[in-house]
């Protein structure tokens, strides 16, 4: 963990960078961004050693508004690129940032093995329910009557079930957030980025522009009736009969993060040979 | 056999059989006992009960090649010899040990009017507890190159200690059957005493040279997916990157590999996955992210027949193409090949070097050939290519926006932020950015960022490795990777003949060197180009950024047959200016 230096504590503007978002007005990412440098400042770290990975997307464009290292890869790569950053740089903390497209569909596998490889790092999937940057086709959490140029009267195909897949696939920690409640996203992000472990935050984050209905969810939401649980099965049993709109903590395993050992060389560079040598 | 300075043997059999096991200890034993050698292997697909053979040259000096033909071909048995019998030429003064209860010999045999002597292996095998048919056939084989019985024994108790002392007992008696019943055939060639040398040799592939090189240059993150025939060079890695305080991560494809990657030197560890066209082709998008991002990775492709799934076990020229030129857009990045199994190991730290050096992505295009090879060699010489990235250090908060992550000005490589450096902050960036690294979608910063990436790889001096250039005749034999070796060799023969020839072959692939190019080529006015290609893909590359002489021949076939030193040497003496 990095040590705090002398400098005062960072606030949480000194975590946003200059450039301006390019997302809608309205848009819930906006709301998601302010959790983040307000997350970020609570966690007293200084901006140069976070690092904030995300793929492609409206969501993945949050990088290059925080003052922090960040990287913007290709379309649904991010854990992949956060894994070989956090295991030869574990000083660091990682934060991964996607969308339901992004994370869900063309990165799919990744996400999975992501939670199992459990790797000490926070994947916050921001969920609208819909491809926003291309113009509104359906998403893996798109409702199957949900109508799109795309997939006209509706895709047929149900939607599936991140958290639960997150809890199969052995994620440490398990949270749904709303992005318009920012104190509760701020808090659910400090505890999912302490957490050790492969944490998964998934925000419910509505995209105005090609899901105006999604401006119901301020009023849908409502905490998780019951405290989080250390119990797989019971948390992905909750999961699978709430109504989707349950905030707040729903898992924290135990598991031990992978972390292989990084450091000194315990060999000199020669001794490698002696494979070879006749 | 058009070459009284080696001897050649190959050992067939089915997959199971033991014929690679048998090969590798047959070089293995004559390396020890000072000759030169070299081993590749054609297999099938299947891990058991296919086809196998281990294909063993021995010399008094240094092997790259393969022979025209076989001296001595032992099959441990025939089952499924037909499938590559036209990689396994035999000629009327081949040996051919063939046991009478395995099966038939195939076709080529009789067709060259090859001497075949029929040995029982498997009789003598079961008079032997627990033998084995291919320690039989290594005796003859042992035998009739004139090794030292009781050195390969030696060798072979080492090998097999930890098989338990049966097993040990079982093999040494099988090779002294084999002994034995070899001094009652007659074979008229010997290698004579291994030249004298002090330097320290290898036995070692090309797969693990290259890894080796990789750590060397400062490599000390991998990322693995499994992929023949490239997995020895993760493999290799797994254990010694740990060792040398680093990591391998094995990721859940190649999509995942070379994404972790590009995060791992993002964070500013030197990193390299290794492949073949497969997973080459799913790697070409984060190729190109690496590129516009900046971020220095190394690829080892090692090149396998194609096009889709191919030939996984066989060797091809055929990913030259891909390496060049798969990505879309302008993604100017390094491409280089070596060009013998102790070469893997020098051009693997120099494309280490050079992505780190110019914080580009560099492809090393092995192949099938020179990876899985085995050869002894001598220690490749210690060289200096370790990776330096030009690093941003520290810098004071209040100045953190001034730093320009993708400045073109003020040279061609601008130094990188590692994170953990104040005031670095930067988001790297495949989206087409500005100086700052912010996107944009303006032509202006579009040209001036395709602009640096290209020259700051044009304006490079690569100094003389960027080619092999050796003799000055007029005919010149321009060649790539692993077919260099087997193009010197044809030279070497030419010579003798009294025709003077230049061998010229690029080790840099990319970026394109049309100065250097010119120059090698000045005043020559016949080039023959020898690729393994089915499209001719080197020939065509060339035609498409040098100037080629108006004579130029081209002497491609695709894999698996491997091209071999008479080709060459006919195409040359059959070319009268």
């Amino acid at each position: 963990m990095a040590t705090l230096d002398n400098r005062l504590a960072c606030k949480p503007a000194d975590f946003k960078s200059d450039v301006n978002p390019i997302w809608c007005p309205g848009c819930g990412d906006y709301h998601v961004l302010l959790s983040f440098t307000r997350a970020f400042a609570q966690l007293g770290l200084p901006p140069e050693r976070i690092a904030v990975i995300s793929g492609i997307g409206c969501s993945s464009r949050i990088p290059a508004y925080t003052n922090c290292y960040g990287f913007h890869g290709v379309h649904g790569r991010s854990l992949a690129l956060a894994a070989g950053l956090k295991v030869t740089r574990p000083d660091l903390t990682v934060v991964v940032a996607s969308g339901d497209g992004d994370g869900y569909s063309i990165g799919g596998n990744h996400f999975l093995h992501a939670c199992r490889r459990n790797i000490d790092m926070t994947y916050v999937v921001m969920d609208n329910r819909i491809y926003g940057m291309t113009k509104g086709q359906p998403s893996p959490t798109t409702e199957p009557e949900f109508d799109t140029a795309l997939s006209p009267g509706g895709t047929g195909v149900s939607p599936f079930h991140p958290l639960v897949i997150a809890l199969a696939s052995g994620a440490n920690f398990v949270a749904r957030c709303f992005s318009g409640e920012i104190n509760e996203t701020t808090t659910t992000l400090v505890e999912a980025i302490r957490h050790p472990g492969f944490s998964f935050v998934e925000i419910l984050s509505p995209c105005v522009t090609f899901r105006p209905d999604e401006r119901e969810w301020k009023s849908l939401v409502h905490p998780a009736p019951v405290a989080a649980t250390s119990d797989p099965a019971k948390a992905a049993r909750r999961i699978m009969t709430d109504d989707g709109f349950n905030i707040g903590i729903l898992y924290r395993g135990n598991r031990k993060p992978y972390q292989p050992p990084v450091g000194p060389a315990s060999v000199d560079i020669c001794d490698l040979e002696k494979d070879f040598e006749l | 056999m058009g070459d009284s300075q080696s001897i050649s043997v190959a050992f067939v059999g089915s997959g199971g059989a033991g014929a690679l096991t048998t090969g590798n200890f047959l070089l293995e034993a004559a390396s020890l006992a000072g000759w030169h050698g070299l081993l590749t292997r054609t297999v099938g697909a299947q891990i058991r009960g296919g086809e196998a053979a281990s294909l063993v040259r021995l010399a008094r000096h240094p092997v790259e090649c393969l022979p025209d033909r076989f001296d001595i071909l032992i099959g441990i048995d025939w089952l499924n010899a037909q499938r590559f019998g036209a990689e396994i030429e035999v000629g009327p003064d081949s040996l051919v040990i063939s046991d009478p209860k395995g099966g038939e010999p195939p076709p080529v045999v009789a067709a060259a009017g090859a001497r075949v002597v029929e040995v029982p292996l498997k009789d003598m095998a079961k008079a032997i507890p627990e033998g084995r048919p291919n320690m039989i056939a290594l005796g003859i084989a042992a035998r009739l190159l004139g090794l030292d019985a009781a050195a390969v024994s030696t060798l072979i108790e080492k090998r097999l200690a930890d098989k338990g002392a049966t097993a040990v007992e079982a093999s040494r008696k099988g090779i002294e059957a084999g002994y034995k019943v070899a001094e009652g055939i007659a074979f008229g060639r010997a290698l004579g005493s291994p030249a004298a040398s002090a330097a320290r040799r290898w036995l070692v592939s090309g797969n693990e040279a290259a890894a080796l090189g990789a750590i060397r240059g400062g490599i000390r993150f991998a990322a693995a997916y499994p992929i023949t025939p490239a997995t020895e060079v993760l493999e290799w890695l797994a254990p010694n990157l740990a060792r040398m305080g680093g990591v391998l991560l094995q990721a859940e494809d190649e999509l995942a590999a070379i994404n972790m990657i590009i995060g791992a030197s993002f964070g500013g560890t030197p990193s390299l996955t290794a492949t073949s066209g497969p997973g080459l082709s799913l790697m070409i998008e984060a190729l190109g992210l690496a590129t516009a991002a900046e971020i220095p990775i190394v690829i080892v492709d090692v090149m396998r027949a194609g096009p889709s799934t191919g030939i996984p076990t066989k060797s091809e020229q055929g990913d030259l193409n891909i390496a060049v030129y798969g990505c879309h857009g302008d993604a100017p990045h390094l491409v280089v090949a070596p060009q013998s199994v102790g070469d893997c190991l020098f051009t693997t730290q120099w494309a280490t070097y050079l992505a780190e050096t110019l914080q580009a992505p560099a492809i090393v295009l092995s192949d099938q050939f020179v990876g899985q090879a085995r050869s002894a060699i001598e220690r490749p010489a210690d060289v200096a290519f370790i990776g330096q990235r030009a690093k941003l250090t520290e810098m004071a908060t209040e100045v953190a926006t001034a730093y320009k992550r993708y400045a073109t000005a003020g040279g061609t490589v601008s130094p990188m932020a590692i994170p953990g450096t104040r005031g670095g902050q930067y988001t790297a960036d495949g989206l087409t950015h500005t100086e700052r690294g912010t996107p944009t979608s303006g032509a202006g910063d579009h040209t001036k960022q395709l602009d640096k990436r290209r020259d700051k790889l044009a304006a490079f001096n690569y100094g003389d490795h960027w080619a092999t250039i050796e003799g000055d005749g007029d005919l010149t034999v321009l060649t790539w990777g692993s077919l260099t070796g087997t193009a010197r060799e044809a030279i070497a023969r030419a010579r003798a003949d009294g025709i003077a020839c230049t061998l010229f072959a690029p080790r840099l692939l990319a970026p394109v060197q049309p100065e250097k190019f010119a120059a090698a080529l000045a005043g020559k006015t016949r080039v023959l180009v020898v690729e393994q290609s089915h499209g001719a893909q080197f020939y065509r590359y060339l035609r498409a950024h040098y100037d080629l002489p108006k004579d130029a021949r081209v002497l491609s076939r695709p894999g698996p047959l491997p091209i071999r030193p008479s080709e060459i040497h006919d195409a040359i003496t059959q070319w009268r200016p």
